[in-house]
């Protein structure tokens, strides 16, 4: 299956820095007719359309919109999750940094449907380019009336401030974006209430990810239900997917939902390089399952990422050949959450200490049974029992490992005949 | 209600209630260990999962509220091995040299890691000894014991409105400290001791000086003297099985005797005492026009607080003593003459319900005789509590004992002194009395008593209206003193305890305490007020006598140097 262009289409043909090219080329059109609808209605297109997160979990955009938009109280914030910390993902980026006002007309339309008043766009602190990018987008935009008081000539006021991260991991997540836009260190809060009841600084808040908010103009261009064509029956749209590791052609590419792995490799990426062959591909990101060569069939849509017991939404593809150590692989990802954990609950702090020892005696070539039975029970409890989304992904790869190469930990066992 | 089933029984629940509370009410009991009663809830530890129908992951008991049609289950081998691996995680970053802590058989791990039926653990052990504080004279702090549960840190900002205690660093690196990694006593810590009587572990404890008050005992040559806070008697049973709102004041003062105390005195006495200085001084300045609102100044963790972070308005405070100092000065210049003792052969120990009245007593203002400190060794009552069960004496078994003269007698007034309002009330039944010249009609001023944070009542003297507040806890001390600074405070009078509900919910007090509990003993400490045949501190006979034999009049020469004292602004270390 083709690319299909819809989010991306008009990079490379547009220049980030100029609004004017951005207003020649279409953009804030669709601001300016969901402007003239009524909110609930807008909403309602939204629900139509059937547009999930794009971030990762997946979560139904309406119904965040919706109880955003039902709460009496105010001011209410919009948020912009840009803080693609997610080794493995580039895609927000790419958007950031080749079409800013796509998203910014996408926060717009969201918050004129929920009624919120002031937005925050938290991007990640390493991301410089896209810092300056965006910053000078919202600059443009406030100089053509697009931010401020009565925008595009109707009663509806939004200013947006950036926010950026100061190198974080945990902040991707939604309430320790919150803390972190409210000044405090980068920890989660316990859920509920959830963000659209109590978000930023106690009020209503909708928090999405940059590409979920590209969305929304091409939903108020052609209509829920036409939206609603693109891709599978129950994940619709496109999808931006990073793809990386041993491929020929590493980028972003934009495909329908319904569109395999192996397509995405084989047929955007131009496979392995060098007559190398695939061994296993890692999917979402260093937070997402390990997947066997034979496994590259998968749809890409949120049901069958979901089967994984993973939040494999955000679309990151990263191929290893053969050439590479699962070992390795698993000893980078554990140290990299090890580090990055904000060290609140106890599954999270504690538990990776030890499941980088575990890991590592398998690395060394020294595991036991015993170690094994350790490791795969204290991966589930710490996906079980996690307060937030990183202590509960980041042992999806170790779990996926145990499951689909099992044999490879047997090979690294003491007394197990297997290589040292 | 809400409808939901608990491990496959059909419940019923209140709205808003969580599954913990709806599982305990139907005898289900899921272990819990960062979750404390009237603390917020953070569902940091985890141990309390349980799975709900629907969710692939587990939901934290503590945090989860019930639902309509909601199946929860309490006891499966996926809940019951999360749980055990949980724990299992915090003993491998634990010190677990359990025989020789201070809360061995009393530690909420202990007890869970039993419960859980822990033998051995699957984890290596990856704690790395750090250096523990003990730089002050009231809380010990030992991260080595810490389980970052958050507690501490929840009573200190939510509760105390403090901010000393925070979460430092981040991943298995994460410290609960105060700012910058600093001390206690380098931060603007009040001594409270809250964080240490909400502590499940011994990571924050009180000061152990129970082996010094050994040594004084033991030493022929000195003459050891104790006195008993007013908060002690309706809280020590609890320490032996009790529940909470008894009291327990004739085993208390046998249990002293049994110690080896040569004397055992009643700080009610000095409650009495410091009603008639307090009230005359603040008559003396509403007559003269001094500093008002005149602040209560009994409270050793609100003097610090005052000192820190408003030294501007240490004018407020009233200058007497607590009762605990007054005891002291008192012990030591008019109980030695009498009595025929060298004050520096005499060893004056307090029974409190507090650690900030460990550093009270270390002040250097506190010496009635130069280079000696008035109180010498202040214990908590689980400090006394542990000194009871060190010495084989069973507590339950004690017949009733009765306090020693010349400070054994004394008032209802003072024995409100642990409420929040308590010291009010008491000075209110003086002041009114003092100044309309007849005798209350009701005695009981209801207006101040009760768990509110913030309590105000008018009352009428020499015919017109004067408005008194009583706050409990800094935080809601420190809405009274924004008001004052705003000049627009119109009260008369302030009364400010930094423990939630007063001394009786003091940082000292028996672990476990609770509001609920707090409240019992504030009941039982009202009882204790209907029982005594003089109710009102000015009618204490022993005090008129002290008056004429010794002290001569209130805020007189020798009270001046005897009972009042002064404050200093303290900068802050940056």
């Amino acid at each position: 299956m083709p690319e299909q262009k819809m989010l991306t289409k008009r990079i490379g043909d547009i220049n980030p820095l100029s609004i004017k090219d951005a207003l020649e080329k279409g953009t804030y059109k669709q601001l300016e007719k969901a402007l003239k609808m009524n909110r609930i209605d807008l909403i309602d297109e939204v629900e139509k359309a059937n547009l999930r997160g794009r971030g990762g979990a997946g979560f139904p955009m309406h119904i965040k919109m919706m109880s955003t938009a039902k709460q009496e109280s105010t001011p209410k914030y919009v948020v912009c999750n840009a803080d693609e910390g997610e080794p493995g993902n580039f895609k927000d980026r790419y958007l950031m940094e080749n079409d800013p006002h796509i998203i910014l007309e996408g926060i717009l339309i969201a918050a004129y449907a929920t009624g919120a008043s002031k937005g925050y766009f938290y991007i990640r602190g390493e991301y410089n380019q896209a810092i300056s990018i965006m910053k000078w987008a919202i600059e443009e935009a406030k100089e053509n009336g697009l931010l401020g008081t009565g925008i595009q000539g109707s009663d509806f006021d939004f200013d947006i401030e950036i926010r950026t991260g100061a190198g974080s991991y945990v902040v991707g997540e939604e309430f320790a974006m919150i803390e972190s836009i409210e000044g405090k260190s980068g920890r989660t809060r316990v859920k509920p209430p959830f963000p659209t009841d109590e978000g930023v600084f106690g009020k209503p808040t909708l928090l999405n990810n940059v590409e979920t908010y590209c969305n929304l103009p091409f939903i108020v261009d052609m209509g829920g239900e036409n939206y609603s064509k693109i891709g599978t029956k129950t994940s619709t749209g496109t999808k931006l997917i990073s793809l990386s590791g041993n491929v020929t052609n590493p980028g972003v590419y934009e495909v329908p939902f319904g569109t395999t792995v192996r397509e995405v490799i084989e047929d955007l990426g131009g496979g392995v390089p060098n007559e190398h062959k695939i061994k296993m591909v890692q999917l979402g990101g260093a937070c997402g399952p390990i997947i066997p060569e034979f496994m590259l069939d998968l749809q890409i849509d949120f049901e069958r990422f979901e089967e994984f017991e993973s939040k494999t939404g955000a679309g990151a593809i990263i191929v290893m050949d053969e050439r590479q150590d699962l070992f390795e692989v698993l000893m980078r990802i554990v140290k990299f959450f090890q580090h990055e954990s904000c060290g609140r609950c106890t599954p999270c702090r504690e538990g990776h200490v030890h499941l980088e020892k575990l890991v590592h005696s398998f690395f060394k070539g020294d595991g036991n049974p015993n170690e094994l039975y350790s490791l795969e029970s204290l991966a589930r409890v710490m996906h079980h029992s996690s307060l937030c989304g990183l202590g509960q992904s980041s042992p999806i790869s170790i779990i996926s490992s145990l499951s689909y190469f099992r044999d490879a930990f047997h090979d690294r066992m003491a007394f197990g005949g297997g290589e040292k | 209600m809400i409808n939901l089933k608990i491990n496959g029984i059909d419940v019923e629940a209140k709205e808003g209630s969580t599954v913990l509370d709806a599982a305990k009410e139907y005898g289900f009991d899921i272990p819990t260990l960062c979750y404390y009663p009237d603390l917020r809830i953070n569902s940091d530890c985890r141990v309390c999962s349980v799975e709900v129908a629907g969710s692939n992951h587990l939901m934290t008991a503590c945090s989860t509220p019930v639902k309509e049609g909601m199946e929860v289950k309490t006891n499966t081998s996926k809940v019951y091995n999360a749980r055990k691996t949980i724990t299992e995680l915090i003993l491998a970053n634990h010190d677990t040299n359990c025989t020789t802590c201070a809360r061995n058989l009393n530690c909420e791990l202990q007890d869970l890691a039993n419960t859980l039926g822990i033998e051995e653990n699957r984890f290596e052990k990856v704690l790395e000894m750090d250096a523990v504080d003990d730089h002050n004279p009231s809380i010990y702090r030992n991260p080595n014991r810490c389980i970052k549960c958050g507690r501490c840190i929840e009573v200190c900002k939510d509760v105390e409105g403090t901010y000393v205690l925070e979460n430092q660093g981040r991943s298995n690196e994460v410290k609960v400290a105060p700012k910058y990694g600093k001390y206690l006593s380098e931060e603007d810590c009040t001594f409270c001791g809250q964080c240490a009587s909400v502590c499940p572990v011994a990571a924050i404890t009180e000061k152990d000086d129970t082996q010094r008050v050994f040594d004084a005992i033991n030493n022929p040559n000195k003459h050891v003297i104790v006195q008993v806070a007013p908060a002690i008697r309706v809280a020590i049973g609890e320490e032996f099985g009790h529940k909470s709102g008894g009291q327990w004041t004739g085993q208390l003062i046998t249990a002293l005797k049994r110690l080896g105390f040569d004397r055992v005195f009643d700080t009610d006495f000095t409650a009495d005492l410091t009603i008639i200085e307090e009230g005359h001084e603040l008559l003396e300045r509403v007559k003269t026009g001094g500093t008002l609102p005149m602040m209560t100044s009994c409270c050793p963790g609100w003097i610090n607080y005052a000192e820190q972070q408003h030294p501007d308005m240490l004018e407020h405070l009233s200058t007497c003593k607590s009762p605990q100092q007054m005891f002291g000065a008192l012990a030591k210049t008019y109980y030695a003459q009498s009595s025929g003792i060298d004050p520096s052969d005499m060893y004056v120990v307090s029974i409190m319900p507090c650690t900030a009245k460990k550093y009270e007593a270390g002040r250097e203002e506190m010496q009635s005789n130069e280079g000696m400190q008035d109180v010498d060794a202040v214990l908590t009552t689980r400090e006394l509590a542990k000194m009871i069960r060190s010495q084989g004496i069973n507590f339950n078994n004690l017949k009733d004992g009765e306090f020693d003269t010349p400070f054994g007698i004394t008032t209802g007034a003072a024995a409100i002194f642990g409420a929040t309002g308590g010291v009010m009330e008491a000075a209110l039944r003086t002041v009114s009395e003092v100044v309309n010249e007849k005798p209350l009609e009701k005695i009981e001023f209801e207006d101040v008593r009760g768990f509110d944070g913030i309590k105000e009542a008018t009352v009428e003297l020499g015919g017109n209206p004067v408005k008194v507040a009583v706050a409990h806890t800094l935080k809601h001390a420190e809405t009274l003193i924004s008001e004052v600074k705003a000049g627009k405070s119109d009260y008369a009078f302030i009364e400010v305890m930094t423990c939630p509900g007063g001394c009786i919910g003091g940082g000292g007090q028996p672990y476990g305490t609770t509001n609920k509990k707090r409240i019992e003993r504030i009941e039982s400490t009202y009882r204790v007020d209907d029982s005594m045949p003089v109710r009102k501190s000015h009618e204490n006979p022993t005090i008129q006598k002290l008056y004429d034999d010794f002290l001569e009049k209130p805020l007189g020469k020798k009270s001046h140097n005897l009972l009042h004292t002064h404050y200093h602004p303290r900068h802050k270390k940056v």
